[in-house]
């Protein structure tokens, strides 16, 4: 099992070289990447801000709680937005890309895959990875920070909802120490690249899951599930990774 | 001496996917402006065969010639440019399931001419009348019966006018009067686009009136080869079970198994 999961990640190692080199078609014929924006990005909306605005009310919620013991209620804007933008979105926002679009992607292709599509695309001479993969790699990159940043701001708003306007903290000091304690560069920056890597390692698992899937029913759904459990887990150690290298507390 | 008219040459090809091979020491020739067939059970490699004359798949030993280039020769590029001369019909047609038939038979002339669209749209009509799907141009595939789509596929595969066209298992799983159109449209286009046919089938009824030569496969090997009318004749036992579709002869009704009484634990057997 071990040997065939080395010979698996130097297979989708070298499916990602080649995928690099031949994303031409996707950006020369943008229409196709935006099209895989539209079903990636634009239809994960929904739940991207629905998650977006309850993860916010309750980091509102239970920050209060946790603030207040110590006086520093004011300070709920910071934490909100801090927690926000540095960790849940880029990492929930991926998490729920990942199991809603990733999936989605992994089984189209697996789908294709199975119906001979990708086949019969070989062999009217067009590659199946330029013309079906890239795009679809392409818009799932894309899409992933523009999910996370709004994401991050349902949060904020949801956060503000629960903090000022319920449970009445003060809506100056929300706002204004917010502004102070979050640096675009330290903060934002970090969270944006954050979002950027899993959008890469997402929609890459997703993709290579699906063009790798086994053509028949068992097959794909084997296929989708594994998009959905690598990504998350790849997701959660790029970020301790990614924050280790980021964050590093002062030292 | 190899018929240099013949569109594809196979010499003493050998395939194999993993260790066991597929297909043993193959000699066949395709002649061009032909409808042939290569015919046998399920599982005898034709078409494996047929992917190989496609080069989608390369020997493991031997040669295919396909329109005058050694396929194992080629790299990327040739092997793309090889396939623009040739078209394939899926079993199921592989139509692409999020395209209308206009964009799916459309597909190969926007991906490799530079035709403006008033042309191609002509063009994608020319060949779904040829058809006779012109009115279904709007249609999604899923909304296209099984008949439907393979004919779709087919005006499909003749976008670019090929100079080959494979088929694979085309007649399987249509109702008597689709499997009469399809028959009829293969012979057509073949003789409107002077082209080459290679059919993969095992539908002896209608395939052996419409072919110019056959060739019979059976465990990887080519057992008989002739005209239809040389082939009913041959007296090969394999080709006789095959044409008249005997349940028992050269190959067994039974799975191989252990004795029957012994299995059934009677008693007095060993």
């Amino acid at each position: 099992m071990v040997t065939t999961g080395v010979w698996r990640l130097g297979y989708a190692s070298r499916f990602f070289l080649y995928l690099l080199a031949h994303s031409g078609t996707a950006f020369r014929r943008f229409r196709l990447t935006v099209r895989e924006v539209y079903f990636a990005g634009v239809l994960s909306l929904i739940i991207i801000l629905v998650s977006g605005l309850f993860v916010g009310m309750v980091l509102g919620l239970q920050g209060y709680d946790t603030l207040q013991r110590y006086g520093s209620s004011e300070a709920l804007g910071v934490l909100v937005a801090l927690s926000l933008v540095r960790e849940l979105g880029p990492v929930v926002a991926g998490l729920l890309f990942a199991s809603r679009a990733g999936s989605a992607i992994t089984a189209e292709i697996g789908l294709m895959k199975a119906t001979e599509q990708l086949s019969a695309m070989e062999m009217m001479a067009v590659d199946p990875i330029a013309r079906v993969v890239a795009p679809r790699f392409w818009g799932g990159v894309l899409s992933m920070p523009l999910l996370a940043a709004l994401f991050s701001a349902m949060g904020i708003f949801g956060g503000y909802l629960v903090g000022v306007v319920l449970i009445g903290v003060d809506e100056g000091a929300f706002w204004s120490q917010m502004q102070a304690a979050v640096d675009v560069r330290n903060d934002i920056l970090n969270g944006v690249i954050k979002s950027v890597v899993f959008g890469v390692a997402v929609t890459l698992i997703a993709v290579f899951e699906g063009y790798d899937a086994v053509p028949t029913a068992e097959g794909v759904s084997g296929a989708t599930t594994r998009t959905v459990v690598t990504s998350s887990l790849a997701i959660l150690a790029l970020d301790f990774v990614l924050t280790a290298l980021m964050f590093t507390g002062g030292a | 001496m190899a018929d240099p008219a013949a569109i594809a040459q196979i010499e003493d090809l050998t395939f194999a996917y993993g260790r066991a091979p597929v297909l043993h020491g193959i000699d066949l020739e395709i002649p061009r402006g032909k409808v042939v067939a290569i015919m046998g059970q399920s599982g005898c490699g034709k078409t494996t065969l047929l992917r190989i004359i496609a080069a989608a798949l390369l020997p493991t030993r031997g040669r295919a010639r396909v329109l005058g280039q050694v396929t194992g020769e080629l790299d990327r590029d040739g092997l793309y440019a090889l396939r623009r001369r040739m078209g394939m019909l899926y079993q199921f047609g592989a139509l692409f399931t999020d395209m209308t038939v206009f964009d799916n038979v459309a597909f190969q002339m926007r991906e490799h001419t530079d035709l403006p669209e008033d042309a191609i749209r002509d063009l994608v009509l020319l060949k779904l009348e040829a058809v006779g799907l012109r009115g279904a141009a709007p249609l999604m595939p899923a909304e296209l019966s099984g008949g439907m789509a393979r004919r779709v596929a087919l005006a499909r595969a003749i976008a670019l006018d090929p100079e080959l066209i494979l088929y694979d298992e085309p007649f399987t799983g249509l109702d008597p009067i689709a499997l009469g159109v399809i028959a009829r449209l293969v012979r057509q286009l073949n003789d409107a686009l002077g082209a080459t046919a290679v059919i993969v089938t095992h539908d002896v009824a209608e395939t052996l009136p419409l072919v110019d030569y056959v060739y019979f496969m059976a465990d990887g090997r080519v057992v008989a080869q002739g005209t239809p009318a040389e082939v009913r004749r041959s007296g090969v036992p394999f080709v006789e079970q095959f044409v008249s579709g005997a349940t028992d002869g050269p190959v067994p009704f039974h799975y191989p198994a252990a004795g029957y009484p012994a299995d059934l634990g009677l008693a007095g057997s060993a």
